[in-house]
């Protein structure tokens, strides 16, 4: 879990270098702070559990192994990237991993994660959904109506809300009535747990006692997971919003020394193997950046591929009958990973 | 091939139906689609047949089921998604455009999302917010299909095809023809089935062409019969059938022949899904073009709920008439 955040945390080091020097586009939105939740959360889930993130979603992406060379390639816009260039910082995916991605409308994939647990349900599989999203989310109506969807039909899904006090520039008390997001799941019934997302090991005990829960068929789990950005909303942000005494107070919480230390209390490892893993991954992340700089760009060529799995004639011309591509075959819904 | 008489709304159960008993991965969800039997009876007695796990109660939240079934799409179901009225599905426009229609294309291919929509438009003094139809913004759409089917037996083999459709697939129905009775063949799923983007010419003629679909088809036949028998005029008629894809082939032989063109639509003259059509149209069929092309569609008034007005406002065989001599 270590030198998972760790490797989150060079890569967004690294991922911003690259902004700054326009070799990323768009908008890039660093996951610097959160790091506990997103691997505290993927260590106490199976390998084969379904993940859905939000649009600040590299740290997901890289919680469930996915390849850091890839992650960037896709940042860089090249056709080695996860999803060969086609969505970006925000769209990370591998769905042979059941990692279905990052959403960047904010709230949608909330029903989404509700459905894939219906699907799981249905086929009658063990799998559990866990459905990342911020404070933020829980304004929208989207959220509401997957939580009572999931509700009413006892579906094996866990939101986890990361609750670090933004929702972009709004502070939770210019969006949220209550600051406790547990309260919002209260009105369904659904049980909660808060945790301190600023600790993997209170993130891990949550998110763990969250899935028994519904892998034993007693419906959805609601966790919310007390956190912060170290940085902006995105690398557009000036921050003006929030002074920087209380950026100092949350920085001082900063999970990964945290855990660091806590390791070496316990004699777990040395000091000298922690420093031995940031090296190592520093390197990592060196060689992903250098993949993605030198990995080709998409064939313009191929710019119509993949909007239909039976793909029509784009320029509206005569109707061509092709079989569905082999990719589509590869991957129809969860069947790959089952 | 027997051929069998039923309604419009017989023929869209009979599709469910008989491909829910082939495919178990089919589910139906949507409000009051169970007891009640949905708002214009389609899927009554569905829920007793098949259970409530495969015919959902849903709250009354579009956006929720639509997002929900996306991802019971992605889970590996084929989910079959109602959304009462045309007009209540733009609270699902974000997950229909977003969601269904992106995800295949954002994640690289890695999935899609089979799914169908199927929703309904119409009016009958229904007032402003519950009589409008949005097809054409479906339509501009890249990553979605758009069927629109006239006939019992293309609203039957329309939908077979879009349950068999592994991207999302927007149906639209319209009230008025739920109780219209055509023929339908009767056999393997194979034989009714009617492909997605292809359209039909469903009467033939040598003077001017008129391009309808969903209710308009039926609008445009009756025209053409009115033109033959006071005008002398000879009128091909083609149903669109699906509005993305489009079969411009069909379109652009039949002008070619005849040299003159209404399109007919229900939705409004401004940003309506005629307007796309007869601007690539033109592009395709300039030079054999004999005349402007003519459009019927709705004028730019949001659907009165009174009898009187509303009659004066709705697309008809008569404004079509009146389309096509201005032609002459």
């Amino acid at each position: 879990m270590y030198r998972r955040m760790v490797q989150i945390r060079h890569f967004e080091d690294h991922a911003a270098e690259a902004y700054a020097q326009a070799k990323v586009g768009g908008f890039l939105h660093l996951y610097i702070g959160e790091e506990a939740v997103a691997v505290g959360a993927l260590a106490a889930a199976h390998p084969n559990d379904h993940v859905l993130g939000h649009y600040r979603d590299h740290g997901y992406a890289l919680a469930r192994g996915c390849d850091p060379k890839r992650c960037m390639a896709e940042l860089f816009g090249r056709e080695t990237g996860l999803c060969h260039g086609r969505g970006g910082s925000m769209h990370l995916a591998e769905a042979s991993r059941n990692f279905w991605g990052g959403y960047a409308i904010v709230g949608s994939h909330i029903p989404i994660g509700a459905g894939m647990a219906y699907a799981m349900q249905y086929l009658q599989r063990e799998q559990v959904v866990l459905d990342f999203f911020g404070d933020g989310a829980t304004g929208n109506g989207i959220f509401h109506e997957g939580l009572n969807m999931a509700a009413l039909w006892d579906l094996p899904v866990v939101f986890i809300c990361e609750n670090n006090l933004y929702g972009m520039g709004a502070t939770l008390a210019e969006e949220s009535p209550v600051k406790d997001m547990i309260i919002k799941a209260e009105g369904y019934t659904m049980p909660s747990l808060q945790c301190d997302g600023m600790d993997v090991l209170s993130v891990y005990e949550a998110v763990q006692k969250a899935t028994e829960h519904c892998r034993s068929g007693k419906g959805p789990f609601f966790v919310e997971a007390l956190t912060y950005r170290f940085r902006g909303h995105s690398m557009a942000d000036p921050e003006l919003y929030r002074d920087k005494e209380e950026v100092r107070r949350w920085r001082a919480l900063d999970p990964i020394p945290r855990f660091g230390q806590f390791c070496v209390d316990r004699r777990i490892c040395s000091e000298q193997e922690l420093a031995q893993v940031a090296e190592d991954v520093e390197q990592e992340m060196l060689e992903a950046v250098r993949f993605a700089g030198s990995s080709p760009w998409p064939d313009p060529s191929t710019i119509d591929k993949w909007i239909y799995a039976k793909p029509i004639a784009t320029d509206g011309d005569a109707v061509v009958e092709q079989p569905a591509s082999a990719e589509v075959g590869a991957v129809h819904g969860a069947e790959a990973a089952r | 091939m027997t051929m069998a008489e039923v309604t419009y709304r017989d023929a869209v159960r009979s599709a469910l139906r008989e491909e829910m008993e082939r495919n178990d991965r089919i589910i139906l969800m949507g409000e009051s689609i169970t007891g009640y039997g949905g708002s214009y009876a389609v899927t009554k007695g569905l829920v007793d047949e098949f259970g409530p796990k495969r015919v959902m109660e849903t709250p009354i939240a579009e956006a929720g089921i639509v997002g929900f079934a996306v991802g019971a799409a992605m889970g590996g179901l084929i989910p079959v998604a109602e959304l009462m009225t045309v007009n209540f599905a733009l609270l699902a426009l974000d997950q229909i455009v977003n969601s269904a229609a992106k995800f295949h294309y954002m994640f690289g291919g890695q999935f899609s999302v089979p799914l169908v929509v199927r929703t309904v438009s119409g009016f009958g003094q229904l007032g402003p917010t519950h009589s409008q139809t949005f097809e054409g913004w479906f339509a501009s759409v890249p990553g979605l299909k758009v069927v629109m089917p006239a006939t019992p037996a293309d609203a039957k083999g329309l939908l077979l095809a879009s349950m068999r459709d592994p991207d999302p697939v927007i149906f639209i129905e319209h009230s008025l023809l739920y109780s219209t009775r055509g023929e339908v063949p009767e056999g393997p799923a194979a034989s009714v089935e009617v492909p997605i983007g292809k359209a039909r010419v469903a009467r033939e003629g040598s003077d001017v062409t008129i391009i309808g679909y969903s209710r308009m088809l039926l609008q445009a036949l009756h025209a053409a019969e009115v033109l033959d028998r006071e005008d002398g005029i000879s009128c091909e008629v083609i149903d669109l059938r699906t509005l993305r894809p489009l079969d411009y082939p069909t379109l652009v032989n039949s002008v070619r022949r005849t040299h003159r063109l209404v399109l007919c639509g229900e939705d409004w003259r401004t940003g309506g899904f005629g307007g796309s059509l007869l601007s690539e149209l033109q592009d395709r069929c300039f030079d054999d073009l004999d005349a402007p092309i003519q459009r019927v569609a709705m004028r730019d008034v949001p659907l009165p709920y009174s009898r009187e007005l509303e009659r004066t406002l709705i697309p008809s065989s008569e404004h079509i008439v009146e389309a096509v001599r201005r032609l002459s």
